[in-house]
């Protein structure tokens, strides 16, 4: 059943997880780690309710509210009523059927996929699914992580077992150093503005090459986040002794001799020498500068350095209206200079760039300087434990001292469900993954964007090279 | 689920590449507890003005595709995240089928278990069907699940491809959850295997 001769990491979670091949060549994969919210699980928990079915293990499903509650104080509970709707939906679902919950004012309640690797629930060689897209971030832990849709989350529930078809194997390789100020935000985006955003469809993509192995693991999930951007079904980084460190001690790992005996098995995990990939993309890091992008999907991108493409240099018809359309949505004039882009909002955060390790770089920036005035600037850490290290480092106050107003961790103005959003026309530098037409508000305009970047975007006033800055 | 074998329908052409899920129903229409009712937000920033009223000019603002169950795209139909919302909009309205040269992957899976069937199709025989809608009411076209087929107004057959698993269960609206239960003695042994060889994986419980 499994694939004979020198096997993928893809190659190998896969096989080792299969419990039926059908005979038209679908799989019953099994599910190790099922991570659920409050806006892609209600409607599953009601179909398993009508048809009179449990959850199968509850003991390897976790739920978290984090998509569309408040960033302001959380006793004071949540004003809309959709949204509490949603969060109350959720709560009542999870006594109802025994699933595990972290509560919105525990401290370790964050951002579904920042808590999965956080709390050491995410681990190598594991398959994880979430009601989610950006569930390819706990592929920087070496898992086979996927994003599934509601019937997929009712599926999970009640049978522990996914309906699914081997991906193709991608191999992305980033190789030599990566210059001052290009961060993995960058590399991801370099990626994405490379292959495009249909470039991984049919694939799962796996990292690697020495730039990779370079990052630690804030980095690589960052990487393994956007996955999805560039269409691809999930992202994996191979397992080594940088995943092994950042596992130890979590609270959800194994302790002891288990995690002794998981550290052996993950060993086996990365990729046999000679192993086959139907397709091979070579990036060098020394060609990626920080990046920005200027268009409404993560493919239009360009080096900060550069200008607002022109759109009759477009391959065909099809390209230049496209173009047109997103440059009038983006309110751009072809040839103006990313850095004389003013803004008027900046947003850093989301599970991309919501870790401990983007808020320093979001802080060495601010440090002794002030946000610009008619800028709003906020900074939403991904989970309670993000927040509350970057506390004990101070990080909050150089953040306030420099005008940035800092949150309680969700999702916030990454897809604008809660109360932060852009108004109609307001144009904003942010650290999350997606610049559809209104995903921060409708009529905002995004323009993504790494931590640093973002922070230099706040003190200036209009998109920065943070290089620049000193 | 509702079963699909064949639709004779009004298509309506969306010559537009890259449709997002956000395109197709908007983020703040998401907080629904419920699969139904989002029909009337559908492609909400292509269909109305900032006021909320009709754009005359979308395709779906017009007779006779405001009653279209066919939708002809361009490329990656469905890209971006993996709410059903999206499914469930298209649903909602009444499209019970889309047919583009390629499409989202996690949104081409949502649609199959919601009941749509979504055609893959080359780019110029979708332009050709798109030539074929913009005829309007007089040119529906056939969408044949069984035989795999989509029948032009003028009676020329295109023959299409479907995974054989994927159209037993469409054709015989079948639900995911009873097929895999079917199987419930292979989990139940790979679960047992599981927990000697994999035992370092704890189990959840918060306190
Ligand atoms: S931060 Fe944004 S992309 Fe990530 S889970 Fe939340 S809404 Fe989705």
């Amino acid at each position: 059943m499994s694939t004979t001769g020198p096997r993928t990491l893809f190659d190998k979670i896969w096989d080792s997880h299969v419990v039926e091949r059908l005979p038209d060549g679908t799989c019953i994969l099994y599910i190790d780690r099922h991570l659920v919210h409050e806006v892609t699980s209600p409607q599953a928990f009601e179909g398993l309710r009508m048809a009179g079915r449990k959850v199968r293990r509850p003991d390897a499903t976790i739920a978290v509210a984090d998509h569309n509650i408040p960033t302001t104080d959380r006793r004071l509970g949540i004003k809309e009523e959709d949204s509490r709707i949603q969060v109350e939906t959720l709560e009542r679902n999870v006594r109802e059927f025994g699933v595990p919950y972290i509560p919105i004012l525990d401290v370790r309640q964050g951002i579904v996929h920042i808590i999965g690797p956080e709390l050491g629930l995410s681990l190598p060689g594991m398959t994880i699914v979430c009601g989610d897209s950006h569930t390819s971030t706990h592929g920087a832990m070496g898992a086979l992580a996927f994003g599934i849709g509601t019937s997929e989350v009712e599926h999970v529930l009640a049978t522990q077992t996914l309906l699914q078809r081997p991906a193709k194997n991608m191999q992305v390789r980033v190789d030599g150093a990566l210059g001052f100020g290009a961060t993995a935000k960058d590399i991801v985006l370099a990626i994405i503005g490379r292959i495009g955003t249909a470039g991984g469809t049919g694939h799962v993509i796996e990292y690697a090459g020495e730039t990779i192995r370079a990052l630690d693991m804030a980095g690589r999930m960052t990487v393994s986040n956007m996955t999805i951007e560039a269409g691809a079904r999930a992202g994996l980084i191979a397992p080594d002794e940088t995943t092994f460190a950042y596992i130890k001690g979590r609270e959800y790992a194994p302790k002891g001799e288990a995690f002794d005996h998981a550290v052996a098995y993950w060993r086996t995990l990365p990729s046999d020498p000679g192993a086959h990939y139907d397709t091979t993309v070579v990036l060098n890091a020394g060609d990626i500068a920080p990046m920005v992008t200027w268009g409404t999907n993560p493919g239009a991108v360009v080096p900060i350095t550069g200008a607002v493409p022109d759109p009759s240099t477009a391959k065909d018809e099809a390209e230049r209206a496209q173009m047109q359309r997103m440059l009038e949505y983006m309110a751009l004039t072809p040839g103006t200079r990313m850095q004389d882009v003013p803004v008027d909002v900046v947003f850093i955060g989301s599970c991309t760039n919501g870790r401990i390790e983007d808020i320093r770089a979001a802080a060495a920036v601010a440090r002794g300087r002030k946000v610009a005035a008619n800028v709003q600037a906020l900074v939403v850490p991904g989970s309670g434990l993000v927040k509350q290290q970057a506390e004990q480092e101070g990080l909050d106050r150089i953040l306030l001292e420099a005008g940035f107003e800092w949150r309680e961790p969700c999702c916030s103005m990454c897809l604008g469900m809660n109360p932060d959003k852009l108004t109609r026309g307001q144009r904003c530098a942010s650290t999350s993954n997606r610049n559809f037409e209104g995903r921060q508000g409708p009529g905002g305009r995004t323009h993504l964007l790494s931590p640093a970047m973002a922070a230099a975007a706040a003190v200036t006033g209009r998109l920065t090279d943070v290089r620049e800055l000193g | 689920m509702q079963a699909f074998t064949s639709l004779t329908a009004v298509a309506a052409p969306l010559p537009l590449a890259n449709v997002d899920t956000d395109k197709i129903i908007p983020a703040r229409f998401l907080k629904t507890i419920k699969r139904s009712g989002l029909g009337v937000h559908l492609f909400d920033t292509l269909r109305f003005d900032p006021d909320g009223n009709e754009r005359p000019d979308f395709v779906l603002n017009q007779e006779p595709f405001r009653h279209a169950q066919i939708l002809i795209a361009h490329e990656n139909f469905g890209c971006g995240s993996s709410r059903e919302h999206a499914p469930w909009a298209l649903l909602d309205f009444g499209i019970r089928c889309v047919i583009a040269p390629d499409f989202g992957d996690i949104f081409f899976n949502n649609s199959f278990k919601n009941g749509i069937l979504p055609v893959r199709l080359p780019r110029a025989i979708c332009d050709q069907l798109i030539e074929d809608a913009k005829l309007g009411g007089n040119a529906r076209l056939t969408v044949d699940l069984g035989r795999q087929v989509i029948v032009r107004p003028s009676g020329e057959e295109i023959r299409f491809e479907i995974d054989p698993f994927r159209k037993h269960l469409l054709l015989h609206g079948l639900d995911d959850i009873g097929q895999t239960l079917q199987h419930v003695a292979s989990i139940d042994a790979y679960e047992r295997k599981r927990q000697t060889g994999q035992a370092w994986i704890p189990a959840i419980s918060v306190s």
